[in-house]
Formats: C-alpha cells, structure tokens, sequence
C-alpha cells in the first residue's frame, strides 16, 4: 500500500518538475507589463561586507524612479523596483538574476555593485537574453569575454579597472613626482589585481619603478608584516586598490608604524565606513579616483544634490549618484526603445550617445563600456576634497 | 636589523591575541576532552556585547570589559547545559559535530540580529605608538593585550591549581566517576569550566574588537581555528603551552610574510603544526601521556 503511494508521489513530483521546466522555457522572452507597471530587477549587496555599495546604488536608482514616475512613467506606465538581495556573494547574485529574469520577468536587471558579483550574474542574463546593466563594476572583463567576444545583454556605466590604473600612476608620476612606487594589492580581488596591473605597467611605462610587490588576503586584519617591508623598501608613494574594509585597517596599521608617505587607490576607498574604521585623524594623504564627488558645482550635480538631499537628508556619495545614473539611463534607453521589450531595450542601450549624468557625459562604445571623465579625490583628516577632474 | 625587530614586536603582538583566545580553549579540552568549536563565536559574540555596551551605553573599557566577560560566561553555561550535556556520554564524534552546530548556530544567529556588515568600536583605549629604540615602533594597545594575556593566563594557573574548583576541575578531568565518587559535583564543575573558559573568549573578544576596531559576525571563524592550532602546537590542555603556541604561531606568520610571501603564511604556518606535532605529538610542552583503556 505505502509502495504504491509513494511511487504515485515519486511521478507526481517528476511530472510536476517537467511541467515547471517546459513552462518556463516557453515563457522565457515575455516580458511582464500587466497591471500597468514595467518591472525592472535590482539585484544588489543589501547585506554582507560589501553592503554600503549595494545599498548606495539602491538609495540612487529609487530617487530616479520616483522622479520618472513622478513625470508620468514610461508609455504611461509606472516602473516597479522589484528589489533583492545578494548578500554580496556572487553565487547568490545568480541565484537572484535567475529568480528576476524568470520567475518576475523583469525587462532588465540592474546590479550587482562590484565586478566579482557582476560576473555571478552575467551568465544567467546572457542565457535569459535580459539586458544587466551594472553601474559600478570596474573590471575589464565584464562586457568583454576573455576572447575579446562582446557580451551581448551586459552593460556598464562606470569607467573600467584599467582606466582607474592608469590615471593613478600618471597622477602618482605627474603631481606627487614620485619615482618610487610600492604596491599592496588583495591577492582574492579580480578588481584590485586589474588596477594594480595597469597602475605598474604605466608607472613603469613613465619612468618609475616598483619596488616592492605585496599582497593580502580579504578579511586579513593584521598588515603589519607586509607594511614593515613596504616600509623597508622606502617608497614615495603605495599603491594600494581595494574595499574599504581592509584597506580602513591598512591605512590605519600603516600610519600607526610611521609609514606616512601618500597611499594610492581606486573607487573601493569611496564609503563613510572607511572613516570609520580608520579613525578621521589618519586619513590624511590619501588619494584615490572615483566617478563623482558631491563637490562638483555643474548644474546636474547641483540638481541631484538638492533632491537626494530632500529625500534622505544626507549628502550623497558616488554610489548614490552612479545608481541614479544608472536608472535615468535605463529610462532614457527604453524610451528610445519605443516598447518595453528586452531586445528593443538592448539596441537602444547599444545606440547611447552623449548621455548627460550626474557622474559625466557619456556614450557607450561598442564594447558596452561608457566613455566619462574621471575625478582624483584626496582625503583630508577623512573628508573628500576635489582634486581634478580627467577627461578621457 | 631594525627591519627584523620591527617583525618580531608585530608577532608578539599577533601571537599574543592568538594566546590569548587558546587560553579558553585549551583549557576546556584540559578538562573535559572537548573541542569546543563554538569557542571563536563566543569569542565573537564577547565582542559584540562589547561594542554594544561601548556604543550604546557608553561604558568606559574595563566595565565594559567585565560585563561581557560575564554575559560569555553565562552564554558558555547555556551552551553546555543544551547543546554538550546530552552528548556527554555520547561518543567523540558526536560531541565534535555538536561543537560544530553549536558554532555555526552562533554565527549564522548573530548574522540575522546584527546584519552581516563590520562595526566600529568607539575610541576606549588610548591609541598611542610608542618609539623604542632605532626606530622599532609598539602601539600602546599591544602591551595592553600582552599584558592582560599574561595576567589571564596567571589567574587560569591559580584557580587550577590553588582553589577548590580548581582542584574539582582536574579530578573530574583525570576520572569524572571516581571524582563524582568522592562528591565532587561534576554537573557543576563543568559548569564552573565553561563559565571560565568563555569569559575568557569575551575578554579576548572585546580586547581584539577593540585592537583592530573592526568586528563582524564571522569574525570568530579563523581566529578560533588559529588559537586551537596554537592551544595543540603548545600542548593542548596546558595553560602556559597555550601561550608559547600563540606567540610561536604569530612569529611565524609574521616572519613567513616579512621573508617568504605573505601570500603562504598560512600554509607555511600549518605545514610548521604537522612537522611540530610529527616530531612531538603532544606540543611542545606536551607530556607523553599514555591513553587510558
């Protein structure tokens, strides 16, 4: 009696999983519109080591929406932020596209925050042909495959690892005329290992030299060791790309062992968490590139920084600013579209040209990357202060 | 030269966190022959009842260093009563997979109340970097927590060997029925051994929370394994081997990533524990004890 059962149980189970499959593959491309609203999947860090940046873009893309759909939505309709969370880890990040690309039949999917969780995704938006568009995923290799193949349905609307690299050194060798460079990078961080590799190629390429090469792993908490040789080597200045949470204890464990020469980085730097853990006080001779700062005074920022303001009563960072970015391309890019459809939505991303944002102009190239300027940042005593502004 | 002092003074002070959590440790398996896994989660819970007590409550260091003390001892008593005393009769392996729930319940609980995200402590202790000699750099914090480390590893030596709950701890760790013959009350001994054990990862948790300025809720993970590797290197169940393991692993590590690649500390670190234990299976202040039968 219970083998019979269980064995009607076992093909009503088999049944039912064949039945979810095929009604999955059949409704693959259909975007869902019903009910008057356009879904779009936000697939960001909300929570884990890397939360500040995924909750940043957040902040950024529901401003934008709410002012597109304050302005009467798209075709009339408004847009619906259908949010989750990735727990900053890049094997969730897929689990979640799959989840929006099929089960919400969002008509894009816009995250992950960092380039390790991009790649996550990516595959599972290629596979569903959903366009993802991440607007802070440095890496080199996000829109392009290792052979040089363009990623069809992946975008990008930050500046790319290789760039943030080479402004570095040219400011390193330029401004701070420095001739000798040491280099500290997070050997488990596709994104530190690319900046580290074009800072040094184009440091080298000036004239500089490196002398000395270490490396840490993420969620290390003691750098003593490393930076006692960076300081036997004598640099004039280290070059240092990585996330706030280790690179706040490295700035602080190296200060604290008189290493007090300027320290080098990239956009990972730009969180009110680093403050922090470093304690103000250290944060002094600290540069680093981003792709904004709130203390811009063109028309657009000024604009920007009125209404985050109103609504979240703080200044906002660059995280804030890439997401609205982010969103107000999207929005840009579906209307040209003429439909909200996943195809039509891709080619007129393809076609964006001069583009005016918050964080720059810019187009995207036919490799799906932006075209922007960049800004060089210092840190005094732990507040941002501008620099200079780098065209491309 | 100064180059290698400055190396050593950063092992010391790592080496003394590591002892300074292996003390808890090795001292529960002293007496009852349990890996207690869960030891770098209260370790890491100490440092949260820290923070909260620092940031929330604004209480000066040493209070709130005493107070978190107490919460890990009463936590570590709740921990024995419901997750070790049902298994105590069990086999080994079924107390070590307890450990290990026990360990990952802490963790993963603490992630959904406090969110996985790192926390700051607030300035308690001075921040200080003191010069010695040709240019050799200290921070104030280090001598603290070597300091400290020393003193806790006195105290553990004089409750084990000089009081009476001590003396009921090492009869119950050579025979937990003839002590129970003799009227010592096990149930309570172990209590007492948990209460201790775990205060001592409180302290050590506020301490690092403190040092470092950076906690979150996994933060007990390598550091717990680092200070068992350095509780067996010295010779798991003896107190002052708990402490040579720990600096002999922070100057390890140190040195590995001063002269060889920061890169393999780790693994140069634990292939030194296999050649230790190869050579003396019992640590290095381990005695050759024969199993019983």
């Amino acid at each position: 009696m219970h083998k019979k059962l269980s064995l009607v149980l076992v093909f009503a189970m088999v049944f039912s999983l064949i039945a979810g499959c095929s009604a999955k593959g059949s409704s693959n491309k259909a975007v869902n519109d019903e009910g008057g609203t356009i879904k779009v999947g936000l697939d960001y860090e909300l929570t884990g080591n890397v939360a500040t940046y995924g909750q940043g873009l957040t902040e950024g893309i529901e401003l934008a929406v709410e002012e597109i759909n304050n302005d009467g939505g798209i075709f009339g309709k408004k847009i619906e932020l259908v949010k989750t969370d990735n727990k900053s880890d890049s094997a969730e990040a897929a689990n979640v596209a799959t989840k929006l690309a099929t089960r919400d039949k969002v008509v894009a999917i816009l995250g992950p925050a960092t380039s390790g969780n991009t790649k996550g995704a990516s595959p599972v938006a290629m596979q569903n042909k959903v366009p993802l568009i991440s607007a802070s995923a440095t890496a080199d290799d996000i829109t392009v495959d290792s052979n040089g193949k363009v990623r069809d349905y992946i975008f990008k609307t930050c500046f790319s690892d290789s760039f943030q690299g080479v402004i570095m050194a040219n400011f390193a060798f330029d401004d701070l005329k420095a001739k000798n460079a040491a280099v500290l990078v997070d050997s488990t961080s596709d994104y530190s290992k690319g900046l580290d590799k074009n800072f040094k190629e184009k440091f080298k390429d000036l004239g500089g030299a490196v002398v000395t090469e270490q490396a840490y792993q993420a969620k290390d908490k003691d750098f003593r060791a490393v930076l006692t040789n960076i300081k036997g080597a004598n640099p004039d200045v280290i070059y240092l790309p990585g996330y706030y949470e280790e690179v706040g204890l490295i700035v602080k464990q190296a200060r604290e062992l008189g290493l007090d020469v300027p320290i080098l980085g990239g956009d990972g730097y730009d969180s009110p968490k680093l403050a922090e853990i470093a304690g103000k006080s250290v944060l002094n001779n600290v540069y680093f590139t981003n792709h904004y700062t709130s203390k811009d005074t063109s028309p657009e920022v000024v604009k920007f920084k009125e209404a985050f303001n109103k609504k979240y009563n703080k200044e906002p960072d660059a995280f804030n600013a890439l997401g609205y970015d982010m969103a107000k391309l999207f929005a840009d890019a579906l209307k040209r579209a003429g439909e909200p459809d996943r195809e039509k939505l891709k080619e007129a991303l393809e076609s964006t040209k001069d583009f005016k944002g918050v964080t720059g102009t810019l187009s995207i190239d036919k490799n799906h990357n932006p075209v922007k300027s960049i800004t060089i940042l210092e840190l005094k005593d732990g507040e941002q202060t501008f620099v200079k502004k780098q065209e491309p | 030269m100064e180059q290698f002092l400055q190396q050593l003074v950063n092992g010391i002070s790592l080496g003394s966190i590591y002892a300074l959590i292996a003390l808890g440790y090795t001292m529960v398996y002293g007496i009852i022959n349990l890996i207690n896994f869960a030891h770098g989660d209260i370790y890491m819970i100490g440092a949260y009842v820290g923070f909260a007590l620092t940031t929330f409550f604004h209480m000066g260091f040493v209070p709130a260093l005493l107070l978190s003390m107490l919460v890990c001892a009463i936590l570590g008593i709740i921990v024995e009563k419901v997750a070790y005393k049902p298994v105590r009769n069990s086999t080994r392996i079924a107390a070590l997979i307890t450990a290990i729930s026990v360990s990952l319940f802490l963790e993963y609980g603490t992630m959904y109340f406090v969110k996985a995200e790192t926390r700051t402590f607030p300035n308690v202790l001075p921040d200080v970097s003191i010069k010695l000699f040709n240019g050799v750099i200290i921070n104030i914090r280090d001598l603290y927590i070597i300091a400290i480390t020393i003193l806790l590893m006195v105290v553990l030596q004089y409750i084990i060997h000089r009081t009476k709950v001590g003396k009921a701890m090492r009869a119950v760790s050579l025979d937990r029925e003839a002590a129970q013959l003799m009227g010592v009350s096990v149930d309570k001994t172990i209590s007492y051994t948990f209460a201790i054990g775990s205060s001592l990862a409180g302290a050590a948790g506020v301490l690092v929370g403190v040092y470092y300025n950076s906690i979150d809720p996994l933060m007990g993970m390598m550091p717990g394994i680092k200070a068992f590797v350095a509780a067996v290197l010295g010779g798991i169940g003896i107190i002052p081997g708990a402490m040579i393991g720990g600096f002999f692993l922070g100057i390890t590590e140190t040195m590995v990533s001063a002269y060889g690649s920061s890169l393999y500390k780790d693994a140069v670190a634990f292939a030194i524990l296999i050649i230790v234990l190869l050579i003396k299976p019992n640590g290095l202040l381990g005695k050759n004890v024969k199993e019983k039968v």
